[in-house]
């Protein structure tokens, strides 16, 4: 089941560089939520925060409260341990080159201690079946490296990667915009069906992508979060005269 | 136009044959001389290797027959001591530099230190291997106050670490900074991802780097003159004296009897081969575990 995520007042900085200001939302639980905007914006900023990988570079800095249901990440916990209650599917694909297709789906819990067979082969299962492989790698789970599959199922095996270790969110950035238009449908019929067992945050730049998959849509500008409501609202009748010159394609 | 377009298609094409031929010709080249060297050493040393050869140890000067068995084994023992020392220490430091102090000046100075201990020449390793543990009349280790095998490995592991720290450094950096990410993503300590992903990932050019420093110390000499002092009779003991291969044949090819001009080049030509072995061992082992789809 997902969570809610509460955001308060976050602003992040790559150095002296002021990326996310005064950021305020509610993320609801059980549904998909895309952010929106240009090149830059700092939408991917926003999500990194959201899972605590913005601090892994040396000179990122965050202040504010993300609240996850009722944990609070950036006071009460272990980066390592957000990250197993918040999953992240990346832009380009990245499997693990050395490991097989079982292997990949199977690292989030190897490589923290999981060992019962059968439990891992469980879990392998439900997990590719949740992200539509399954019928495409049954025969070749332990025989293919990870590296072999094509693109979209390349993603698709991170994506099962990611829920193997049941998350109660997982963030997406981007995750079709190096896939081809078959592939990037799959992935939206993937979302829908996701939506009911885990909270999703999706950033994408393509807007049609957000009016398909999600129920409500957050606009990026320059740092700060201009317009937050339903995707229906946002695209059809935004509030913001920035949101709708960007929906309108004047910039961006 | 036709024909100018033509023109300039011929001549781009004699171009590329040429440049191709330039490629080829450089090389041959290169690979030449070592040929060359290999096919001079068969012809010169293959006559000699007998049964004996690798059974025996060397005869007395004057007496026929004998053999360098000691000396193979010898450099087995020194080469084995070298890499426990080389290897483990060369690996962790590329990790640290590639993974865990990037950018710090701890980091900086290390490369810098390993960098030029890449350059000291060998017989000054052998010297000062040969003041810190065979000169010292004080014995504050075992091993200390003689000649001995331990000496030897430790100059020659103590010449592995640099080869062996910049490439696994290199081999580290390469891995992509995704694979890193998606590690991490998956909650997993940062530790655990560089041992289990980021290392093993960047493994095969790490092996490759462990396996040049093999083959450079395993045909090193003056740091063996020293420190072993090397052995006319079987020895295994890493507490004294023993042979080894290049110092045997260094020793033998300066000698003026005949019957041991004859094993240095046997011997010689058995380093080469059983150098290219050893690597083409590893290489072959290691490969097995590699799966479809993967190089």
């Amino acid at each position: 089941m997902g969570v809610g995520i509460e955001v308060i007042n976050l602003n992040a900085w790559y150095g002296s560089n002021h990326t996310l200001q005064d950021i305020n939302l509610h993320i609801p639980a059980n549904q998909a939520t895309a952010l929106i905007g240009p090149s830059g914006c700092g939408k991917s900023t926003f999500v990194r925060c959201l899972n605590r990988m913005h601090e892994t570079n040396p000179i990122a800095r965050v202040t504010g409260t993300v609240r996850i249901g009722d944990l609070d990440i950036y006071e009460s916990a272990a980066p390592v341990s957000i990250r197993r209650r918040v999953g992240m599917v990346f832009q380009r694909p990245n499997p693990f080159p050395t490991m097989s297709i079982y292997d990949n789906v199977a690292s989030g819990l190897k490589l923290n201690g999981y060992t019962n067979r059968r439990v891992l082969d469980d879990i392998v299962e439900k997990s590719l079946k949740n992200s539509a492989l399954w019928d495409e790698v049954k025969d070749d789970l332990k025989k293919k490296s990870g590296a072999s599959l094509s693109g979209g199922q390349q993603q698709r095996l991170c994506i099962a990667r990611a829920l193997a270790v049941d998350p109660e969110v997982l963030l997406m950035d981007e995750p079709a915009s190096a896939l081809d238009p078959v592939s990037t449908a799959k992935i939206e019929d993937l979302i829908f069906e996701l939506k009911s067992q885990y909270t999703i945050v999706i950033v994408t730049h393509n807007m049609q992508q957000a009016a398909r998959v999600a129920e409500k849509t957050g606009f990026f500008l320059n740092g700060r979060l201009v317009e937050f409501d339903s995707t229906h609202k946002i695209f059809t009748n935004p509030g913001d005269k920035r949101t709708e010159d960007y929906i309108t394609g004047r910039f961006g | 136009m036709r024909t100018e377009a033509s023109t300039r298609a011929n001549i781009r094409t004699m171009t590329d044959h040429a440049v191709t031929g330039l490629a080829v010709l450089a090389t041959v080249l290169v690979v030449a001389p070592l040929v060359a060297i290999f096919v001079y050493l068969l012809y010169k040393g293959a006559s000699s290797l007998n049964f004996d050869f690798f059974t025996k140890v060397p005869k007395p000067p004057g007496e026929v027959g004998g053999g360098m068995a000691n000396a193979i084994v010898g450099s087995a023992v020194l080469l084995a001591l070298a890499s426990v020392i080389g290897i483990p220490m060369g690996i962790g430091g590329g990790i640290y530099l590639a993974e865990f102090g990037r950018g710090t000046k701890l980091a900086n100075a290390i490369r810098f230190t390993a960098d030029v201990l890449n350059g000291v020449p060998s017989i000054v390793m052998g010297m000062a291997a040969y003041a810190l543990i065979v000169a010292p009349h004080i014995s504050l280790l075992p091993f200390m106050g003689h000649f001995s095998a331990f000496a030897g490995g430790v100059a020659l592991g103590i010449m592995m670490i640099p080869t062996v720290t910049r490439t696994t450094e290199e081999m580290l950096l390469m891995v992509p900074n995704a694979i890193r990410e998606a590690a991490l993503g998956l909650g997993v300590p940062n530790w655990r991802s560089v041992l289990s992903i980021t290392v093993k990932t960047a493994s095969p050019g790490i092996i490759t780097g462990c396996m040049l420093a093999f083959s450079r110390v395993a045909g090193e000499t003056a740091p063996l003159i020293f420190t072993v002092l090397g052995n006319s009779f079987w020895s295994t003991s890493l507490n004294r004296p023993i042979a080894a291969l290049p110092l045997q044949i260094y020793v033998f090819a300066l000698s003026p009897y005949d019957d041991w001009h004859r094993l240095a080049w046997a011997g010689s030509l058995v380093l080469i081969v059983l150098i290219v072995l050893a690597v083409s061992l590893v290489r072959y082992v290691t490969s097995r575990g590699v799966l479809k789809g993967n190089s």
